[in-house]
């Protein structure tokens, strides 16, 4: 049998490979740290510079160099098989991931380097060598071609970064354990260990290629579709900015929390309700959450207001506006009027611990009841703790999820505050970025919901037509007639409400 | 890579807290003890020991207007196995941990929690209602398996068809005997022992061990033995095979009020019951003699004489009652007479050794998977002898940052548990606890910058098969001469209701005769 148009199959698998991980490289990283421009730029150089490196360091192998092959065969079946994977793990949870994905990137690059010269060599004594160049070079750009079309084309969009990686992997396998049968007379020992490798790699290739749904929850839950501008893993959460085409985004551990170009829907309905509902001027403002800045903003307006006490968790939050200025810009630097005085803490216990004035206006804006930690945060003791800081005729609001997508998760959080003696007028809006979103405006007395947005404000959402509107509900997002729990701290009836709601929504 | 590590690069601070077991030893010498004339006092009533039984009838005696009366407790503190530590961001516990809501019939004890204002009222049913924050916060337990963590103490990952159906089919089992009423009208199964039934078909549960009445009733399914060795574990410091049937089932009935009904909820603090002698010592401080080893009672013509070493020194009081709230099985070496005439077995009462080691951690342990069950108030390990720890900052609602874990080990798979800790010293307790710990957080060992251990060498009584029904308990309830015995140990099982219980009877007792 002819072993050279075999041969030829092998340059052209390879050549293919070769061009899938560096394309799986560039995008991850740019997905991840985002700038693609830098990202292809940078990765390719590197790769293409290591492939340098490993055609040179070719010429150190003299011996044996059909079992080198398939062993080299391996090697990248095995770095580059599992590449995607590792990146984006590391990226979860190392803090130099730039590092390992350049350090990645070049192993695969000196690897991949290694193969054509030594495939060469070994062609050498059955072919000439015009012919030899003019067809390895042939197949090795047709290798290119088919998967620089396939990877954005079908790859990327049918089996995602982490199958493909892994699929790309098992060919590169594949023509190591197949290249112990095409070049049997060339190998001279070792044979079977070989065999047992490539058949071990192929085997763990294949499980991380069948569980590599599970693989992408671990690990792709860090894909954004905008740029990354910031990221800052503080000791409570993950913030990631992001800017795209419509504007800046910041996300908690991977959930929205506002997006630049609609967050003033969400900021004015949050914060104007609470004042209108007030009677007088309001003085002492508690927020609670609300690191971003943007409630402050929408709060400064009001010239009555001499003390605003913020109380967010996050240091790394509550500076991310002068971390990333355009965000401060979007806020107002509202952090820098000198009624504002934040406290880093977690709010529970800030109100356990804590002896103040009662406040006239309390403004709630948790990220969503998703975890146990967070969940204690919309409790009947988190309310009843919130009420003995406030005055008789105090008002507070809440940002409670989306009654359309959490319905009863709503309701949980209006019967909550009931159930300690609020009267609550719950409302919504919409927020594009967000949905249908609800919040729940309450008072220790009864009250009529306020009809208008206080007078004399710049707003850009509200208005007076539309204001009363906000308190109407239509069918699908009214309260439910099925029995709702009160959330307490030793039920955590929301968290699991929450998590059922949204559940529905994951893939 | 952090799993390859043989030797953990940080290893942290501690050493062996509490319990002088040399201290107590002395006793078994058998010396005599000439106190000096000018060195005796005189009190009405004393209290040997400060546990939650002794304090209870210190509380209770105070209560009543009675004040002629001295507790005399053998360590630096009081509390028994109830005792906490002070800790920075909170308190933790040194033992018992929690107490289930009472019911409405146990009206002592919640005019103790009603004192303590732990209470927001009556339900409709007049059932207590316990103000949110004491009552133990979602979410309550997780269990360690096979890498991950999942909700509740029952495994329920992999389950068969089997093993579910043996789970319902032991729900089934609890609720009948939930149920089940003497002639009486007595339920088998209630807190206090005092109260449930001495109907046979009861009490003869006592007779075999749970692991032998799960097997005669058909349960083969390993992780539900697994969830019953838990169990009593748990609440016994014994194997399951080591635990009485009438035990065993008197965990899993006697907290459930009616068929169907949940388990009544989990009254806890960051320092567990220490809460509770931290009442109690509110209200009899002034009458507790730390540090004052009682060497002798002796019955005399007209009360009794009670001889204590306080220091280097021998001081003595006559008595008319004494309250012996100590361990039952230290009577004969304390009272005098008492083996010459004794009135009770007192080898009867068996104990078992623990050791408790609480952790203070810079930080929480990283979760290893997204989808891990988070952190939890009880933290349990499957497969390991320990019982996992307790989280002391979870009930403040202290989410993030440095926190304290109470970690639990009953010595009950080796039979010569006692001495096998006794001959362990800090260092070998501390690699036990954190290697057992750290199959679930590698991380433990550069997180714990403290870790202290208190060795308990007779812990709780053991509830072994053929103990609790078998009459030495009420042979040993009865006065003693002028002396009245108060003890968990007299309920067969080491709950604070139930030492709660014995020092009310005591003191009621002394204050009627």
């Amino acid at each position: 049998m002819k072993r050279a148009p075999l041969l030829f199959i092998n340059v052209f698998v390879i050549a293919t490979c070769g061009l899938i991980y560096e394309l799986l490289a560039g995008t991850l990283s740019s997905y991840v740290l985002g700038d693609s421009v830098t990202q292809f730029s940078i990765i390719i150089g590197i790769y293409l510079f290591a492939m340098g490196v490993g055609s040179w360091l070719s010429r150190f192998i003299d011996k044996h160099i059909a079992e080198k092959f398939v062993e080299i065969e391996l090697a990248v079946a095995v770095v580059g098989g599992f590449s995607a994977p590792l990146l984006f793990l590391s990226f979860a949870h190392l803090s130099y991931f730039g590092f390992v994905l350049y350090a990645v990137v070049f192993a695969i690059g000196v690897l991949v380097g290694l193969e054509i010269p030594l495939l060469m060599r070994i062609l050498k004594d059955e072919l000439d060598f015009k012919d030899l160049v003019s067809r390895v070079l042939a197949f090795d750009y047709v290798g290119a071609l088919v998967a620089s079309l396939l990877f954005p084309i079908f790859l990327v969009p049918r089996l995602g970064l982490n199958r493909t990686s892994l699929l790309f992997g098992m060919f590169n396998a594949a023509v190591g354990l197949w290249g112990t049968w095409l070049l049997l007379p060339l190998i001279k020992r070792n044979v079977t260990l070989l065999r047992v490798k490539g058949a071990i790699i192929l085997v763990l290739l294949a499980i991380g290629f069948i569980k590599a749904d599970r693989l992408t929850t671990l690990a792709e839950d860090a894909l954004f579709v905008d740029n990354i501008i910031y990221t800052k893993s503080s000791p409570y959460q993950r913030i990631v900015v992001t800017k795209g085409k419509i504007g800046y985004s910041l996300f908690l551990n991977g959930n929205l929390q506002f997006n630049s170009f609609d967050e003033y829907r969400y900021h004015e309905a949050l914060v104007h309700p609470a004042f209108a509902a007030f009677h007088g001027e309001p003085k002492r403002v508690l927020v609670l959450g609300g690191g971003d800045g943007l409630a402050l903003r929408e709060i400064e307006k009001y010239s009555s207001v001499d003390f605003i006490q913020l109380v967010d968790l996050d240091p790394d939050m509550t500076h991310v506006s002068y971390a990333v200025p355009a965000l401060g810009e979007l806020n107002h630097h509202s952090f820098d009027d000198s009624r504002v005085h934040v406290t880093n803490a977690d709010a529970f216990v800030w109100l356990d611990s804590t002896q103040t004035e009662p406040f006239d206006i309390a403004i709630v804006d948790f990220p969503d009841p998703n975890n146990f930690a967070l969940g204690k945060l919309y409790t009947t003791r988190f309310y009843n703790l919130l009420k003995s800081k406030l005055k008789p005729d105090s008002t507070v609001v809440i940002q409670t999820t989306s009654p359309l997508v959490a319905r009863k998760s709503f309701w949980c959080i209006v019967s909550t505050l009931e159930s300690v003696g609020f009267t609550v007028r719950p409302y919504q809006t919409t927020v594009p970025s967000f949905g249908i979103w609800g919040f729940a405006l309450a008072k220790t007395q009864a009250f009529d919901p306020p009809t208008k947005p206080p007078a004399n404000l710049e707003l850009h959402f509200l208005n007076d037509d539309s204001f009363a509107s906000m308190f109407e509900f239509p069918s699908d997002t009214s309260r439910p007639s099925d029995d709702i729990e009160v959330n307490r701290l030793d039920n955590q009836a929301l968290v699991r409400y929450y998590e059922a709601e949204w559940r529905r929504f994951e893939q | 890579m952090a799993a390859c590590r043989e030797t953990p690069s940080a290893f942290p601070d501690g050493e062996i807290v509490g319990q002088s077991v040399a201290l107590g030893h002395v006793l078994r010498e058998g010396r005599t003890f000439d106190v000096p004339d000018d060195n005796w006092e005189t009190r009405k009533v004393a209290i040997i020991g400060g546990g939650i039984a002794g304090l209870t009838a210190a509380w209770k005696f105070k209560r009543e207007n009675f004040n002629d009366l001295v507790v005399l407790e053998l360590e630096k503190e009081a509390g028994g196995t109830s005792r906490s530590g002070k800790g920075e961001p909170v308190g933790y516990p040194w033992g018992a941990h929690y107490l289930p809501v009472p019911f409405k019939e146990n009206g002592e004890l919640i005019s103790l929690l009603d004192e303590i204002s732990l209470l927001d009222g009556r339900d409709a049913n007049g059932e207590v209602v316990v103000s949110e924050q004491y009552l133990c916060r979602e979410p309550e337990e997780r269990l360690f398996y096979k890498g991950r963590w999942y909700e509740g103490l029952y495994l329920n990952a992999g389950a068969s068809e089997e093993d579910k159906r043996e789970y319902g089919e032991f729900q089934k089992q609890i609720d009948t005997w939930v149920n089940w009423r003497d002639a009486k009208g007595k339920r088998a199964f209630v807190v206090p022992i005092g109260e449930c039934s001495t109907d046979a078909e009861a009490t003869s549960l006592d007779k075999i061990s749970f692991a032998d009445w799960l097997r005669q009733n058909g349960f083969t399914s390993e992780r539900l033995l697994c969830y019953c060795d838990y169990a009593c574990r748990d609440d016994y410091g014994l194997k399951v095979a080591q635990t009485s049937a009438w035990a065993g089932l008197f965990y899993f009935c006697s907290r459930v009020r009616r068929s169907g009904a949940e388990s009544q909820p989990f009254i806890t603090v960051p320092e567990g019951n220490g809460q509770f002698v931290n009442h109690f010592l509110e209200k009899v401080s002034e009458n507790v003699r730390r540090d004052c080893m009682v060497v002798s009672v002796v019955p005399a013509a007209k009360g009794v004489d009670v001889i204590c070493l306080a220091g280097n020194k021998l001081r003595g009081f006559h008595c008319e009652y004494v309250i012996y709230a100590s361990p039952m099985f230290t009577a004969p070496y304390v009272l005098r007479g008492f083996r010459e005439d004794a009135p009770f077995a007192a080898t009867e009462f068996q104990h078992n050794a623990w050791f408790v080691a609480n952790l203070h951690l810079k930080d929480r342990p990283k979760p290893r998977f997204a989808k891990d069950f988070p952190l939890s108030w009880d933290n349990v390990l499957y497969e390991s002898p320990s019982l996992g720890y307790v989280t002391a900052t979870h009930q403040k609602g202290i989410d993030y940052g440095p926190t304290i874990l109470t970690y639990y080990y009953p010595m009950c798979e080796d039979p010569n548990g006692r001495t096998t800790l006794f001959n362990y010293d800090w260092r070998q307790l501390a690699d036990v606890c954190l290697t057992d710990i750290a199959r679930a957080h590698p991380d433990i060992y550069e997180l714990t910058t403290r870790l202290d251990v208190m060795r308990w060498g007779h812990a709780m009584i053991s509830p072994r098969p053929n103990f609790i029904w078998n009459g030495v308990r009420e042979r040993a309830m009865k006065p003693y001469r002028n002396i009245h015995f108060a003890h968990t140990d007299l309920s067969g099982v080491a709950l604070f209701e139930e030492a709660f219980y014995h020092g009310l009877r005591a003191a009621k007792e002394v204050l009627q005769a």
